[in-house]
């Protein structure tokens, strides 16, 4: 049958309705890539085996063995550097406490500059666990104190306070993180999971000492600078984009040593040790000297305590 | 017509989506074989063959406290007519010259010792030294001590930090805070103080982090 003319010419258009069309198809599609695109970038950043591993405390020991392999050969890929990266586990029967004593403390910042080397931190912005807070005397407030202090050390009307983690037994941090890549293990520290932090900062805006730190690039530390003595928990170089924390340096403590803070103190102001061991040195000073605790009022119940002689 | 045009659209769009996906799924897919599912039921595994094997009761490593290695030698300050310098005892000196009980400071001697700078106390030289034995120290009490146990010495004035540095208190310590793991090592009282001059002496701060905590303080609530 002969069909009638339409009686309206624009439906009849067929070419500009498929021009029309194609055109919002080929911005559709270039929208869709240009969305997705983040995807491709994280996917060339991350490997596969990174991107699907589990979180800390639910890896078989096969599967640790495979992560830590993992991590150490790219450890090799990217620093060039042969690294043992080593998994220590609390000791049963141990909680760590550590005590400074003000008295002594003159603020020279040896401690500042142990924990940079320790635990890799990031060489150009000689980033550390440790803030040394140059006070007035006659306040406990940190907000009053200053880290910018220069010179001879000690200066006649201050204290020095060194702030590092507290390894608080109610840890807010730990509260905050909304995906548990942040915990508090069986000896008190308060440990990060680098491989399942996804760098909200939460934790950081939680802990009221600001002893958490945020890395904004990849540390970069020269070949022969990096400490090859590493933990998974600890002060392996930590990927960027994640959050780190003084870890009482776990990768040492928990083999027996003395974290490396500790070590470097010229004046011995800092003593550390298992509270759970009633003959150690620790006990002695929370059973015969003055100790306090930063921000007692918050309730974090810090593991961490202050004494004047 | 139209029905080539939405076959058009809808296979460009397809490709669109296959090209974009395609490269991380390619990478995951060995991973998806690689990782089994077995680590739930792993991971009580994991908790147990992981825990550190646990502490013997009894150490097994001691505790060093340093020691000065003896009585201190002191330098020639010239040299002899054969140009030979050296070092001398103490007593080299002292056996044959009468010691001066009362002497406190530099400034009253007029031939050895001098420009030594004191400042503990009010103390005379004869507090400490041994002046029937000068390569030794002297208690109190006139009991004969060697140097390299001045510690004792220290003692009997500062007891409180004796007491300090026998818990571990005060004095710095290095090695191991187990000792059924490793052995540790303490400083003695003359590693950090100078017996003549025992105040700790002051310190340069030569090593700074630049965080936001280092900024000079502004009264911005710009965080």
């Amino acid at each position: 049958m002969e069909t009638s003319k339409p009686s309206l010419p624009i439906v009849e258009n067929f070419s500009r309705r498929a021009a029309v069309k194609g055109g919002f198809a080929t911005l559709g599609a270039a929208a869709f890539v240009a969305a997705v695109s983040p995807l491709r970038q994280a996917a060339k950043n991350t490997t596969a085996a990174e991107f699907m591993q589990q979180h800390y405390t639910e890896l078989s020991p096969e599967q640790k063995t495979d992560v830590i392999a993992r991590l150490e050969a790219e450890a090799k890929e990217k620093h060039g550097v042969d690294v043992k990266i080593s998994d220590d586990r609390p000791i049963p029967g141990t909680k760590f406490v550590y005590a400074i004593n003000l008295s002594v403390c003159n603020g020279n910042g040896k401690c500042v500059e142990a924990c940079h080397k320790e635990n890799n931190h990031d060489r150009a912005t000689n980033q550390s666990y440790i803030r040394v807070i140059e006070m007035p005397k006659g306040t406990m407030d940190m907000e009053q104190g200053s880290t910018t202090y220069t010179g001879a050390v000690p200066k006649d009307d201050k204290f020095y306070l060194p702030v590092q983690c507290q390894q608080c037994d109610e840890p807010p941090c730990v509260d905050v993180c909304p995906v548990k890549a942040t915990w508090k293990e069986e000896d008190g520290i308060v440990v990060v999971d680098y491989n399942w932090c996804i760098g909200c900062r939460y934790c950081e805006a939680a802990c009221p000492y600001h002893a958490r730190r945020f890395n904004w690039k990849a540390p970069e530390i020269p070949a022969e600078e990096i400490n090859p003595n590493q933990g998974y928990l600890s002060n392996r170089v930590r990927p960027v984009g994640v959050v780190e924390k003084c870890t009482y340096c776990l990768h040492r403590t928990r083999k027996g040593k003395l974290p490396a803070c500790l070590e470097a103190c010229p004046t011995g102001a800092r003593v550390f040790g298992n509270i759970l061991d009633k003959d150690s040195n620790i006990r002695w000073i929370l059973e015969n000297k003055r100790v306090y605790i930063l921000k007692e009022e918050l309730g974090t119940k810090p593991a961490f305590f202050y004494y004047f002689d | 017509m139209p029905r080539i045009t939405s076959l058009i659209f809808v296979s460009l769009i397809a490709s669109m989506v296959i090209a974009a996906l395609v490269t991380p799924l390619d990478q995951n897919s060995d991973v998806i074989a690689a990782d089994d599912e077995s680590a739930p039921a792993n991971a009580l595994l994991a908790e147990s063959a992981t825990q550190a094997p646990a502490r013997p009761k009894s150490p097994t490593y001691t505790v060093t406290i340093r020691r000065p290695d003896g009585p201190p030698r002191i330098e020639l300050a010239g040299s002899d007519p054969q140009g030979r310098s050296g070092t001398v005892a103490c007593s080299t000196c002292h056996s044959v010259r009468p010691p001066a009980f009362q002497n406190r400071n530099a400034t009253t001697l007029d031939e050895f010792h001098q420009g030594m700078q004191f400042n503990h106390g009010t103390i005379a030289c004869y507090s400490c030294h041994n002046p029937d034995d000068a390569d030794s120290l002297r208690l109190a009490d006139g009991t004969r001590v060697d140097y390299s146990d001045v510690m004792t010495l220290c003692s009997q004035c500062h007891g409180p930090q004796a007491t300090s540095f026998a818990h571990g208190a005060h004095g710095g310590i290095n090695g191991f805070w187990d000792l059924s793991r490793g052995p540790q090592v303490k400083n003695n009282c003359v590693d950090c103080h100078d017996p003549h001059a025992p105040a700790f002496p002051k310190m340069i701060v030569d090593f700074k982090p630049k965080d936001r905590f280092n900024m000079p303080h502004t009264d911005s609530d710009d965080h």
